[in-house]
């Protein structure tokens, strides 16, 4: 029999580890849609998003440059991994993001903390 | 002559809500908020998410980019700014430097 204080403490470390991942779970939602990947170098990188890990990595799949006479040696990849600490912007498909159910999570999010 | 408020109870609900530096942050969500970006970009949009990195999702996101152009025979500088706009906007959050809630945006 686990003591109430214990479950307590167990409770808030399982809420505040799934508090830290509003973002990593938003992008998992949108896994299979069309983005476009701007990078702090200014690459602007469309693709599939394929996956997604929490560091927010991003797996993209079907990829083309905006940019391609800049940036040749882009040309041939179709597939690419970008790390999540050089993403600038992402553009999302708006009729894919549910802002309402965004917003709810956002406000929970940061009052659990 | 004046009563007093017992000391706790009649505290002014902007004090309540607001506990640290993120909360005002958080009244702004589903607000229109503007964020200063590092090299010279603004940003104006709807707040929709952000967590503790400041990572935000923005609608109808206003992205304005400040250049500085100097003229070749006068030397003279030139603020350039070109505007775009794109309907729902992931930021990461390490580009951020500031944000101001809705009250203070043009």
């Amino acid at each position: 029999m686990v003591p109430t204080y214990c479950k307590f403490v167990i409770f808030n470390k399982i809420v505040r580890l799934t508090s830290k991942m509003l973002f990593y779970s938003f992008f998992k939602t949108l896994v299979g849609h069309e983005i476009i990947v701007e990078l702090k170098n200014d690459i602007c990188v469309t693709g599939r998003l394929h996956s997604v890990d929490q560091f927010l990595n991003i797996k993209l799949i079907e990829v083309c440059v905006s940019d391609p006479e800049k940036y040749p040696y882009m040309n041939y990849i179709s597939e690419s991994f970008i790390r999540g600490s050089v993403v600038r912007y992402v553009q999302l498909p708006v009729n894919s993001v549910d802002s309402q159910l965004l917003q709810d999570a956002a406000r929970k999010e940061i009052t659990i903390r | 002559m004046v009563t007093k408020m017992p000391e706790g109870e009649a505290e002014p609900v902007s004090l309540v809500t607001i506990k640290e530096p993120v909360d005002l942050i958080r009244l702004s969500v589903d607000e229109r908020i503007y964020v200063k970006m590092r090299h010279d970009r603004e940003l104006r949009g709807r707040l929709h998410a952000f967590d503790q990195h400041l990572n935000m999702v923005l609608g109808e996101a206003e992205e304005t980019i400040t250049t500085i152009e100097v003229d070749e025979e006068t030397f003279e500088e030139v603020y350039k700014t070109t505007k775009r706009t794109i309907p729902m906007l992931f930021v990461r959050g390490d580009g951020v430097i500031l944000v101001s809630p809705p009250s203070t945006t043009s």
